[in-house]
C-alpha cells in the first residue's frame, strides 16, 4: 500500500498528511507515505485542487482535508477490495 | 466511489430527515434571533434604546447571531450544491471553446465551483495544460475569490440583497472584462515555460460518485471548517461596526470621503489589498462606515481590492507567471475595481 498526499506545503496540505499519520496509527496499518510537493507532478496526476490523497495511484479525493475517521473508512474500504 | 463506505439504502433517507429537521431548527432561530436580542439587551438587562449603549450593545449581539446563523445556513447550502463541480469538471467544460465564450463561462464557473486560492496554483496550469485559453483562466481566477460565498452571505446579511446582487454583477463583469484584456494583450510569453510542459490525464473528477449523504457531510466539514476560521475577524469588525453606530457623528464620512471626493475610490483600493483575511471582519465595518455616510462605491472598491488582489494569491501565482504578466494582472484588476467605484458613486 502506498499513500502519496498530494500538496505544495500549504496548511491543508500538512494538517491532511497528520490526519493519513493519525489515521494509519489507529487502523494498524503499514503503508508507505509520501509526499508529493511538485506542482507538476500534481497536475500530472488528474489533481487541480490540494490537497489531494492518492492510494496506489488512484486518486482518493481532492481539495480538501478528510478526517483521520474518514480516511481510515477510506483505506479499509481500499484494503478489503484487494 | 462513496466517501464513507456505508452500503445502506436508508443512510440517504436519513441524512435527508436529519438535514430538513435543521433546516426547521434553523428557520425558527433566524426568525427569533431579534426578538431574542430585543428581550435581552431591552428588557432583561433594561438598556434603554434609544441610548448610544443601549443601541451599540443590541446592534453587537443581533448583528453576530444573525451574520453567524446566516453564515451557517448558506455556507452549508452552497457547499452542497457545489459538490456537484469540481475544478477538473470545469477545466473539462473550458477546454477547446472559443475564447469569448469560454471567459464568460469561466467568469460564471469561478462563482460556482468549489475553490481555495492555496489550489491557485495547479489550477492554473491544469487550465493552460488542457488548452483554455488565458483570458479564460484569468477571468476564473479573479471571479473566483472575488464572488466569494462568505463575502456574498455578509453583504446580503449587512448590505441587503440588492447591493449583493449589484456586487456580483459588477464582480462578474471586471472578471469577463479584465481577463479579455489580459488575453487579448498576448502576454502567454511570460507564463513561465514548465505550465505549457505538463501532461494531464483525463478521467479523475471528484465530484462524481458522491451519496447525499457525503454531500451533507462535505457542506457540514465547511460550515465548521469557515466559522472557525472567521469568528475572531467577524467579532472584531462587527465590535469595531457597533462603535462606529452608538459614537461616530452621523453623516461624518460623508463629509471626508463622500461621492465628490474623486481620491476616495483609490486610497481605498490602496488600503483594501492587503487585508485578505480579515474581509469577514471587513464588511461589518464597512457597513457601519456606509451608514454614517461613506459612498457606497468607495466601499465597494475597498472590499474588491480586499479579497481579488490578496497579497498570498499573488505570490503563489508568481510561480507560474512572470513579474510583467503579474503586474499587469494587478493593475488591469485595480484599475477596473476603481471604474467599478467611480460609476457606483457617480450612478447611486
Amino acid at each position: 500500500m502506498k499513500i502519496q498526499v498530494l500538496g505544495s506545503g500549504c496548511a491543508n496540505c500538512r494538517r491532511l498528511a497528520e490526519n493519513v499519520r493519525v489515521a494509519l496509527d489507529h487502523a494498524g496499518l503499514a503503508a508507505e507515505v509520501e509526499k508529493v510537493e511538485d506542482v507538476a507532478a500534481i497536475v500530472a496526476a488528474g489533481v487541480m485542487a490540494t490537497p489531494a490523497l492518492v492510494l496506489d495511484g488512484r486518486v482518493l479525493f481532492s481539495g480538501r482535508v478528510a478526517s483521520p475517521s474518514q480516511i481510515e473508512a477510506l483505506l479499509r474500504g481500499a484494503v478489503t477490495r484487494t | 466511489m462513496a466517501l464513507i463506505a456505508d452500503g445502506r439504502r436508508g443512510a440517504d433517507a436519513r441524512a435527508w430527515l436529519t438535514v430538513a429537521l435543521a433546516a426547521a431548527a434553523w428557520v425558527a432561530a433566524y426568525r427569533g434571533v431579534r426578538p431574542f436580542w430585543d428581550w435581552v439587551v431591552f428588557d432583561l438587562v433594561g438598556l434603554d434604546a434609544a441610548t448610544r449603549l443601549g443601541h451599540a450593545v443590541h446592534f453587537f449581539f443581533y448583528d453576530v447571531a444573525k451574520i453567524l446563523l446566516l453564515l451557517v445556513g448558506i455556507i452549508f447550502v452552497v457547499t452542497v450544491l457545489r459538490s456537484f463541480l469540481s475544478v477538473e469538471r470545469t477545466r473539462a467544460l473550458l477546454g477547446g471553446r472559443r475564447t469569448g465564450v469560454a471567459t464568460v463561462l469561466a467568469a460564471l464557473l469561478g462563482v460556482a465551483t468549489p475553490f481555495c486560492t492555496c489550489s491557485v496554483v495547479p489550477a492554473f496550469l491544469g487550465f493552460t495544460a488542457a488548452g483554455v485559453p488565458l483570458a479564460a483562466t484569468m477571468a476564473f481566477l479573479i471571479a473566483s475569490p472575488m464572488v466569494d460565498v462568505v463575502a456574498l452571505t455578509l453583504l446580503y446579511g449587512l448590505f441587503g440583497a440588492p447591493f449583493a446582487a449589484l456586487y456580483v454583477a459588477a464582480g462578474l463583469t471586471l472578471a469577463v472584462a479584465a481577463g479579455t484584456l489580459l488575453g487579448r494583450l498576448r502576454l502567454e510569453r511570460y507564463v513561465e515555460p514548465f505550465v505549457f510542459e505538463v501532461q494531464v490525464p483525463k478521467g479523475y473528477d471528484p465530484a462524481v460518485g458522491l451519496r447525499w449523504r457525503d454531500r451533507f457531510r462535505l457542506g457540514l466539514d465547511e460550515v465548521g471548517s469557515i466559522v472557525r476560521r472567521v469568528w475572531p475577524f467577524l467579532l472584531l469588525g462587527i465590535g469595531l461596526g457597533a462603535g462606529v453606530h452608538g459614537w461616530v457623528p452621523d453623516e461624518f464620512f460623508a463629509r471626508v470621503a463622500g461621492p465628490e471626493n474623486p481620491l476616495a475610490v483609490p486610497v481605498a483600493v490602496l488600503l483594501g489589498a492587503p487585508l485578505y483575511t480579515s474581509i469577514v471582519g471587513m464588511v461589518p465595518l464597512a457597513a457601519a462606515l456606509q451608514a454614517k455616510g461613506l459612498a457606497i462605491g468607495t466601499v465597494l472598491a475597498f472590499m474588491m481590492a480586499s479579497v481579488a488582489l490578496s497579497l498570498p494569491g499573488l505570490v503563489l501565482l508568481r510561480r507560474v507567471l512572470r513579474v510583467p504578466l503579474l503586474a499587469t494582472f494587478v493593475a488591469i484588476v485595480a484599475a477596473g475595481i476603481v471604474a467599478v467605484g467611480l460609476l457606483f458613486n457617480a450612478v447611486l
